[in-house]
């Protein structure tokens, strides 16, 4: 074989060092799929959880007054073990009558600031950037789109419960 | 015996065949005190990483302990006030010195050929530099910063279609929680410094491979074909050694850079941390670091249509235009005189950033919670109802977005003598009605009580003797 001509050695010398080129360059990305996509699933998988939803007990039903509307706290669903007090989850609740309450959440639905509670005004008013809402949560001025978030609010066995859940983001169409 | 020791390293690791070559490079002679906010990035960046490290020994980055670290770093450990006080004004020093070079390199126009890459090598770093200014802020782990991040993932949900995964991807989950932290912790300290690194590291490779620019002169405008050849040849007549002919500036202003660092930190201290992060506290009132009030200025200020559009892509405009300016403009003039443009952009720029500064600072979009109540003096007036009235403007929050005499916030139009512009009917219908951004208070107000406030309002005039005297 080898008298035949020099170009066959040639040739085949060119055909051991473009295997070896392609073998080494597939075995690269097999090496570097088998890095990078365990992290790079367990680091995306928040954005796909389902939230999960629970019913949290508030407190007796008869420690709010009716019309009037307060901050309480409850623990919400989605947080690790080590979030410490930003486990919790802030809600507006008012009693409306013998048995109705609302819970409104905290977070304004322009870009999620904390909005307040003006009792006399009977206004709900962001710090960020001027929204106002009425007292049902609808948008009373400034740049809020949508009204003010809700929590389910249920009376069970004399207490007050919210479920708890995710507040939506303003776009977030399953709202 | 020290130099045999000297002598084996030096041949072995190639310090004098290597290194000092690379420090000896010749630059142009012209170079002087316009070229030395370069090198006090890189040095800033330098005490972030040492500090930064520091910090990372002692602090905690989990939901539960962070707060409590930072407290423990800030009131307890030996020198700690100072190491948190250097990482933050360090931080503003790598914001400021990175914008000042940029500005300097954009009006001498030092990134035309055949420094684009340098130029937009550079305008990454910037980026990832804001990023950093940014994650860091989460790390402090008290309500400012836990809210600012809500409002920043806000801002990433209004992506069209995959807002809500972004969103979803910064936060860790659905809210702000121990999850978002660690995430944010690992950004800043693997992931964005890592991009630092790569990036000086290719930023300064280019800087030995194009040379350092001269300064721009009228009568030498950057043509691609003779450029380099011309830049060798006056290099080789003028040019003197970075080391130590030119490098000596740029280590006295990193002097005062790291000394100004310092005396801050010593004397001024780290920012007080705020409340811890609570998401029940809602009397948190959000409001990032300085470098990016401007910003929070502008999101305060659109109008809602444009608002998304603006959030979104002034951003990624913004990085654009930096990044692609090179390619878009690569020869001609470099000399400021010549390039009116430039000098109109730095100026307007400059100029934007220092107004919306301090607009942000000032916040006039904000109700005001803490307002008092009018003072007797302002009210002038002994009818027990007009007092009351002035009571009912502050109690009905009218206080918290109106100025009365000073009193109040800035959002709606001053009312210090709105008797003299609307009559009681035109006051009545405004306040139950409502109007362009003011909320309807027809459901919140007694008649009676309306009555009141708009007496008090009539007082309000421009002419208050007369007013009583035409009540009298
Ligand atoms: S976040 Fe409430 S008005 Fe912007």
């Amino acid at each position: 074989m080898s008298e035949q001509s020099e170009q066959p050695q040639t040739a085949g010398e060119d055909d051991r060092r473009g295997f070896f080129a392609k073998v080494s360059i597939i075995l690269s990305a097999v090496i570097g799929a088998g890095i990078t996509l365990p992290g790079l699933g367990f680091v995306l998988a928040p954005v796909f959880a389902r939230p999960k939803q629970s019913w949290r007990r508030i407190g007796k039903v008869d420690d709010y007054e009716i019309g009037k509307t307060v901050t309480v706290e409850f623990r919400d669903d989605v947080s690790v073990k080590w979030a410490g007090v930003t486990a919790m989850t802030g809600a507006w609740l008012r009693r409306v009558s013998e048995k109705d309450f609302i819970a409104f959440s905290i977070n304004c639905r322009h870009l999620g600031c904390p909005v307040n509670w003006v009792a006399d005004a009977k206004l709900f008013m962001c710090p960020c950037h001027g929204g106002v809402y009425y007292e049902d949560g609808d948008v009373a001025a400034g740049p809020p789109p949508e009204p003010l978030a809700r929590y389910e609010v249920r009376i069970k066995d004399g207490f007050v419960e919210i479920e708890t859940s995710s507040v939506p983001l303003t776009t977030n169409d399953q709202v | 015996m020290i130099g045999k020791i000297w002598s084996w390293i030096d041949d072995r690791t190639g310090f004098s065949d290597v290194v000092m070559p690379i420090m000896k490079h010749v630059v142009p002679d012209d170079a002087r005190w316009w070229y030395v906010f370069g090198s006090a990035t890189l040095c800033a960046f330098i005490v972030q990483v040492l500090t930064g490290i520091a910090l990372a020994m002692v602090y905690v980055p989990g939901g539960d302990a962070a707060y409590e670290s930072l407290k423990y770093i800030t009131e307890d450990a030996t020198l700690g006030f100072i190491v948190r006080g250097m990482h933050y004004y360090g931080a503003t020093a790598m914001v400021m010195m990175a914008v000042i070079h940029m500005t300097q390199v954009f009006l001498h126009a030092s990134y035309k050929y055949p420094r684009e890459m340098n130029w937009m090598s550079g305008v990454v770093l910037l980026f990832v530099v804001l990023g950093m200014a940014f994650t860091g802020q989460l790390l402090r782990w008290d309500a400012n910063g836990v809210w600012s991040v809500m409002v920043a993932a806000e801002m990433a949900g209004r992506v069209p279609f995959i807002g809500e995964y972004i969103a979803h991807f910064i936060l860790g989950g659905e809210t702000v929680g121990g999850s978002t932290l660690s995430r944010f912790f690992a950004i800043h300290v693997f992931i964005l410094p890592g991009l630092i690194f790569a990036g000086i590291g290719l930023h300064m490779w280019l800087i030995l491979r194009h040379g350092i620019s001269e300064m721009p002169k009228k009568n030498q405008p950057v043509e691609p074909e003779t450029y380099k050849e011309n830049y060798e040849k006056r290099l080789h007549k003028t040019g003197v050694p970075f080391w130590p002919d030119a490098m000596w500036r740029d280590v006295i202003f990193s002097t005062i850079v790291v000394g100004v660092i310092l005396a801050c930190s010593i004397f001024i201290g780290p920012p007080a941390l705020g409340p811890s992060p609570d998401p029940a506290n809602i009397h948190a009132n959000p409001m990032p670091d300085w470098y990016f009030w401007w910003y929070f200025a502008v999101l305060s200020m659109l109008p809602p249509a444009l608002e998304t559009y603006i959030i979104l892509g002034s951003p990624v405009l913004g990085f654009v235009i930096l990044f692609v300016l090179p390619l878009l403009s690569n020869k001609g003039q470099r000399a400021p005189s010549q390039r009116p443009w430039a000098v109109g952009t730095v100026i307007f720029g400059a100029t934007a950033f220092i107004v919306l500064t301090i607009y942000g600072y000032l916040k006039p979009w904000s109700p005001d919670f803490d307002v008092k109540p009018l003072p007797p003096e302002i009210v002038k007036s002994n009818d027990p109802k007009i007092q009351e009235g002035a009571l009912l403007v502050h109690q009905k929050g009218c206080l918290y977005c109106h100025d009365i005499d000073g009193y109040g916030g800035h959002r709606g139009p001053v009312l210090s003598d709105i008797g003299s512009r609307l009559d009681r009917g035109e006051l009545v219908i405004r306040i139950s009605n409502g109007g362009y951004n003011m909320p309807s208070f027809a459901a919140s107000l007694t008649a009676v009580e309306m009555d009141k406030m708009v007496d008090f309002l009539l007082t309000r005039t421009d002419h208050p003797q007369e007013e009583e005297k035409a009540d009298n």
